[in-house]
């Protein structure tokens, strides 16, 4: 990867649309009002300290990271709806993002965390812990196998669920590209009232992060498929880029 | 009509929730066996080059309370200012640093502590020296889209007033939120570099 040619043939990244990210400020999402900045953003050039980033190899995976039917499985397989989540992670000018590492987590099928400071009443499943990784070929696909997480109540408003969701953090070829977000499954009616989501100004914008139900790549009598494709920042060609060492 | 330049749209950011440490940390999360251990929490190999220094530090809200479910990644250059990953075109980095590391704070006391090495000059855009600097990623819950800063050394006095980055901050008042004051511990270099969300004395954030 280190001599990944999509890695070195492009310049600076397009700059952020922030317009359709979330904004730090989203007062619906009680979190957000005090661990928002109230100054503007300072606007930096890529340098490169933002245009390189990580490397991580193939060989830093274990054979069970992207299966968390079995990665944590102690008696048994875990309850609930089996699911494989695929897609690919393309940049915004729709090529592939290869070796591109991706870490998951979620709740179990009853929306119940893992976690310490977690205190729902639903309980643990013994046999699912709810984080797996992967690394995306050539082509940016990846897939793993997971349960269905559970939609999960909030202390936010008196009685905020969050919608079914897997968290997903992605590292492409640079920090500049660094992500955090949360896939969503088509269809849950509980996306368009949590206000976690509806901190995402446009509607558009909403539903890239909304998983397809993909019945072509459901494996019949065992496990539905989910397409869930992520896009990461692009970059600009260096044709006319006059810019000197550390571009 | 003109043609269309049809672009993708970069997913939008959400938030990493309290749980962020399941998925980036779970030994942290007292979830044993899934993975050997927890990215980016490695010990610094005994070969790397340059100055061992110790990065430490609290992230507070807008209420001066610290938080407590923050997540933190560093990337910085090696003792010669290359970065060892994808991307750098100016040479080979120090084999053995990985330039990247990850830490959650501490669940009660809200303090993070990265042992790294103190990072050498890398270049502007326009060729122009840095300061040396340490890259700050912060996610964490109430957080929308992961914030980017920047420490840098608070004996670097000379390359810190001459950075091009620093010189860009036009309330000179806000440039000292980026500097991390020095002091010993057991023979050590430590940096301290709080992070303040909002309010007074707000941490400078930038768009990249």
């Amino acid at each position: 990867m280190r001599n990944d040619p999509t890695s070195q043939q492009g310049g600076s990244f397009y700059q952020r649309d922030r317009s359709w990210h979330p904004p730090a400020f989203t007062p619906d999402y009680k979190t957000s009002v005090l661990r928002s900045p109230k100054y503007a953003l300072l606007s930096l050039g890529n340098t490169v300290s933002e245009m390189t980033g990580p490397v991580f190899g193939h060989d830093m995976l274990g054979p069970l990271d992207n299966d968390l039917i079995r990665n944590h499985a102690q008696t048994g397989d875990p309850i609930g709806p089996r699911i494989i989540v695929h897609g690919r992670v393309l940049d915004e000018d729709a090529r592939p993002v290869r070796g591109a590492l991706l870490e998951f987590w979620q709740a179990n099928a009853g929306g119940r965390y893992r976690h310490k400071k977690e205190s729902y009443l639903a309980a643990i499943d013994p046999n699912f812990g709810g984080c797996g990784r992967t690394i995306t070929d050539d082509e940016g696909r990846y897939w793993f196998r997971t349960i269905k997480p559970g939609p999960y109540p909030w202390p936010n408003g008196v009685n905020d669920w969050r919608p079914a969701h897997i968290h997903f953090s992605v590292f492409g070829h640079a920090f500049a590209q660094r992500l955090i977000t949360q896939m969503y499954f088509e269809g849950d009616p509980m996306i368009w009232q949590c206000p976690i989501v509806m901190g995402i100004p446009s509607r558009e914008a909403v539903e890239q992060l909304v998983a397809a139900l993909d019945r072509e790549n459901t494996l019949p009598m065992d496990t539905m498929a989910y397409k869930f494709d992520i896009v990461l920042r692009g970059r600009r060609s260096t044709l006319f880029e006059n810019r000197m060492e550390g571009n | 009509m003109v043609q269309p330049l049809r672009r993708l749209k970069e997913s939008p950011s959400q938030t990493a929730g309290p749980y962020v440490h399941i998925g980036a940390t779970p030994n942290f999360a007292d979830i044993a066996g899934v993975f050997p251990h927890d990215l980016g929490s490695q010990p610094l190999d005994a070969a790397v080059k340059g100055e061992r220094i110790v990065v430490t530090g609290r992230v507070f809200d807008g209420s001066g309370t610290p938080v407590k479910d923050a997540l933190i990644e560093i990337w910085q250059a090696d003792a010669e200012g290359l970065y060892p990953g994808q991307g750098e075109k100016r040479g080979e980095a120090d084999p053995h640093f990985p330039g990247w590391f990850r830490q959650p704070v501490d669940g009660a006391t809200g303090v993070y502590r990265f042992e790294t090495i103190k990072p050498g000059s890398a270049p502007y855009f326009d060729g122009r020296p840095m300061a040396p600097h340490i890259t700050f990623w912060i996610v964490a819950r109430g957080i929308n889209i992961g914030l980017h800063t920047r420490l840098y050394f608070g004996d670097e006095d000379e390359a810190n007033a001459a950075d091009p980055v620093l010189a860009r901050i036009e309330h000179r008042v806000r440039v000292p939120t980026l500097i991390a004051e020095r002091s010993e511990e057991n023979g050590q270099s430590v940096y301290t570099f709080d992070i303040r969300l909002q309010g007074e004395n707000e941490t400078v954030f930038f768009d990249i």
